[in-house]
C-alpha cells in the first residue's frame, strides 16, 4: 500500500542525476565554444589552403579545401583537435628532460614561478605589516607600491635582466624577482586589509587584558588577516606565472613556456603557440588549485564553518 | 564587605575604601562638527561590592563613563580612581574584566580557547589555564561546550562564555556595557538571575550599563539615573532588596516604586532638550 502511494506521489518527469544537471551548462558551452572554433579556423585558414592549391595547380572540392583547413601545417587558426594533439605529443612524446618537451618547459617556468610567489607573498606580507604598525609609512610607501604597478612589466623587465645579467645573476632568480615583483601587490593591498579587519571592540578587549602589541599582532590580528591572505594568494599565485613568462621573452630564453611562445611566433608556428598556452593555462589551473586546497585545509583548523 | 543597601557617599574622596571613585570628571570629544561634551562634572563613589547600574536614553554618556572607568577613553579635567590606584594603572594590572554588548568572542578559537585567551595572554601556566576555564565554563553553564565554536552556539551561551571570559582572570570589578541588550527578553531574564546569582556567590562589584528599568531595578543595590547633552548623573537610588533576589520581586509595590523613581528621573532628564 505504502508503495503504491509513493509511486503516485512521485512526479511525472524523468529525474536526472544531480551530478547530470550541475555539468550539463558547462558542457554546452564548451561544446558551443568548440564548434564556433572549428567554423572560425575553416574561414580563417581559407585563403591560405585554397593558395596552396591553386599554386600546385591541383584541380580542388569544396570538401577537400574545408578538410585542407582541418590539417594545415601552419594554419593562421589551429583547429581544436591540431592543438590537443601536438599539446600530447609535446607531453607526452619526448622524455621530461627533452628540450622538445612541453613538461621540461612548463618545469622550468614553473620553478621560477614558485620562487617567484615566494619571495613576492613575503615580501607582501613584511610591507603590509610594517604599513599597518608604522603610520608614517602608510603615507609614504602606499603611494609607491601603487606606482609599481602603473609600469608596464614588459617595459621593465628587459631592464631588469640586462642589469641583474650584467653582474652575473642569471637564468632562474632574474625571473623570479620579475614575477615578484608583479604578485606582491595583491598580497600587499589584501594583508593590510586583513590585518586591519578585526572589530574595533576585539582591539578594546586587548586593551582591558593589557596586551603587549605582539600578542595583540599573533592572537587577533594575524588570524582575522588569514582568509584575506588567502583571497590574494590566489590572485597572486597566477599574477606570479605570467611573470615568469613574460620575464622568459625578452631575452629569447632558451627554455620556458615563455622560450615556446617567442620560438611559435618566430617560426610561425601557431599551434606550437597554442600548445604553450594550454600548457600555461593547466599550470594556472593547478595552482590556483594547490592554494584553494590549503586555504580549505587552513579553514577548516580555523573552525570555520563547512 | 558592605552592606548592598549602604547609601553612596557622593564628594567623599577615601582611596582605597571604594572600586571606583570618580571626582569631577568631564570628557570632551573633539568631532568634525565641533566639540560634544559626552561627561559633565561626574562625581561617583561606587563601594566594594555593589552593583551599581548606570541607566539614561542613548547619547547620555553612560557608556562612556564605563570606558573612562576602563581607561578605554581618558577625561578631560577630573580624577578617577579604581581600587585606590588611577584608571591607567587599574588597567595594566587588569583590576576589571570588561563585557560589551556583543560576545565579541575570536571565531577561530573554540569556546575553551575563547575562555582561556586572556589567561594565555596574562602568562598563566598551562595547567592553571586548563583548571579555570573548567570552573568558570561550569559556572556559566556552559560545560560540554568546551570544543564548540562561537557560531555553533545560540547568541545567549555567546555572551555567557564572554562573561566567562572576563571572570577567569579572577578580577575584582565587573565592567557591563548593555551585555544583555541583544538578547530577547527571556533568555535576558534567565541571564540577569545568573548574573545575580554569579554576584551573590564571588562578591565582586559590578558596573552595569542598561536602558531598561525593570532590568536596572531588578539588579541593581544603586541604580544611578543620566541625562544627555552633557551627560551628567541626575538621581543616584538605592534598591535594598535581598541579595539573593528572585524575579518576583518585581511584581512588587516595593519595586515598582522604585522603578517609578527611575522614570521620572528620565523624563525629567529629557525636558531639558526639548
Amino acid at each position: 500500500m505504502t508503495r503504491s502511494t509513493f509511486s503516485a506521489a512521485r512526479p511525472a518527469g524523468i529525474r536526472w542525476h544531480p551530478t547530470f544537471v550541475r555539468f550539463v551548462p558547462v558542457v554546452v558551452i564548451v561544446l558551443v565554444l568548440i564548434a564556433v572554433w572549428y567554423v572560425a579556423a575553416v574561414l580563417m585558414n581559407l585563403n591560405l589552403v585554397r593558395g596552396a592549391f591553386e599554386r600546385d595547380d591541383t584541380p580542388y572540392t569544396t570538401g577537400q579545401l574545408i578538410a585542407g583547413t582541418m590539417r594545415a601545417e601552419r594554419p593562421l587558426l589551429p583547429a581544436p583537435h591540431q592543438i590537443v594533439q601536438t599539446f600530447a605529443e609535446d607531453v607526452f612524446g619526448w622524455p621530461v628532460t627533452s628540450p622538445r618537451s612541453l613538461v621540461y618547459h612548463g618545469w622550468v617556468t614553473l620553478s621560477a614561478t614558485f620562487v617567484g610567489f615566494l619571495l613576492g607573498a613575503t615580501f607582501g606580507i613584511v610591507l603590509a605589516v610594517l604599513i599597518v604598525h608604522v603610520r608614517t609609512l602608510q603615507k609614504s610607501l602606499l603611494p609607491w607600491i601603487i606606482c609599481s604597478q602603473m609600469v608596464p612589466i614588459l617595459a621593465v623587465a628587459p631592464i631588469v635582466i640586462v642589469v641583474l645579467g650584467a653582474i652575473g645573476l642569471r637564468g632562474l632568480l632574474p625571473k623570479a624577482i620579475i614575477s615578484a615583483y608583479l604578485c606582491f601587490f595583491p598580497v600587499v593591498i589584501g594583508v593590510v586589509k586583513g590585518l586591519t579587519s578585526p572589530d574595533p571592540i576585539q582591539g578594546d578587549l586587548m586593551r582591558t587584558w593589557s596586551a603587549t602589541p605582539a600578542q595583540i599582532f599573533w592572537k587577533l590580528r594575524w588570524p582575522s588577516a588569514v582568509p584575506f591572505l588567502f583571497a590574494s594568494l590566489k590572485v597572486s599565485i597566477t599574477i606570479s606565472l605570467i611573470g615568469a613568462i613574460v620575464a622568459e621573452l625578452p631575452t629569447g630564453a632558451q627554455a620556458g613556456i615563455g622560450a615556446r611562445l617567442l620560438a611559435g611566433s618566430y617560426y610561425g608556428q601557431m599551434i606550437q603557440i597554442w600548445a604553450a598556452l594550454v600548457a600555461a593555462s593547466v599550470l594556472a589551473v593547478g595552482l590556483i588549485g594547490v592554494v584553494s586546497l590549503i586555504e580549505r585545509w587552513v579553514a577548516q583548523l580555523m573552525g570555520a564553518r563547512s | 564587605m558592605r552592606a548592598p543597601d549602604q547609601p553612596i557617599r557622593e564628594g567623599v574622596t577615601s582611596p582605597g575604601a571604594f572600586a571606583v571613585s570618580a571626582h569631577d570628571i568631564s570628557l570632551t570629544f573633539q568631532t568634525a562638527d565641533g566639540e560634544v561634551e559626552a561627561l559633565s562634572n561626574i562625581d561617583l563613589d561606587i563601594a566594594e561590592g555593589d552593583f551599581v547600574s548606570f541607566i539614561g536614553p542613548s547619547g547620555c554618556g553612560k557608556t562612556t563613563l564605563l570606558r573612562v572607568i576602563a581607561d578605554l577613553e581618558r577625561p578631560t579635567a577630573g580624577t578617577i580612581l579604581i581600587n585606590g590606584v588611577t584608571s591607567e594603572q587599574a588597567r595594566v594590572q587588569r583590576h576589571y574584566g570588561y563585557i560589551f554588548q556583543a560576545p565579541a568572542l575570536y571565531p577561530w578559537r573554540t569556546i575553551e580557547r575563547n575562555v582561556m585567551l586572556p589567561l594565555e595572554i596574562m602568562g598563566f601556566d598551562a595547567a592553571e589555564r586548563r583548571r579555570r576555564v573548567e570552573q568558570y565554563l561550569k559556572l556559566v553553564n556552559l560545560s560540554g561546550f568546551e570544543r564548540k565554536y562561537p557560531w555553533q552556539l545560540s547568541g545567549g551561551m555567546q555572551q555567557r562564555a564572554s562573561i566567562a571570559r572576563a571572570l577567569s582572570f579572577e578580577p575584582a570589578l565587573l565592567l557591563m556595557d548593555e551585555p544583555f541588550g541583544a538578547l530577547d527578553e527571556i533568555v535576558r531574564d534567565h541571564l540577569n538571575e545568573q548574573l545575580l546569582r554569579l554576584w551573590n556567590q564571588t562578591g565582586k562589584t559590578v558596573v552595569f550599563v542598561t536602558h531598561s528599568i525593570p532590568e536596572a531595578v531588578f539588579l541593581s543595590t544603586k541604580i544611578v539615573v543620566m541625562s544627555p547633552r552633557p551627560g551628567r548623573i541626575i538621581d543616584v537610588i538605592s534598591c535594598n532588596f535581598p541579595r539573593d533576589r528572585t524575579l518576583e520581586i518585581r511584581e512588587t509595590p516595593e519595586f515598582l516604586k522604585i522603578a517609578q523613581r527611575v522614570r521620572s528621573g528620565l523624563r525629567s532628564g529629557h525636558s531639558y532638550d526639548e
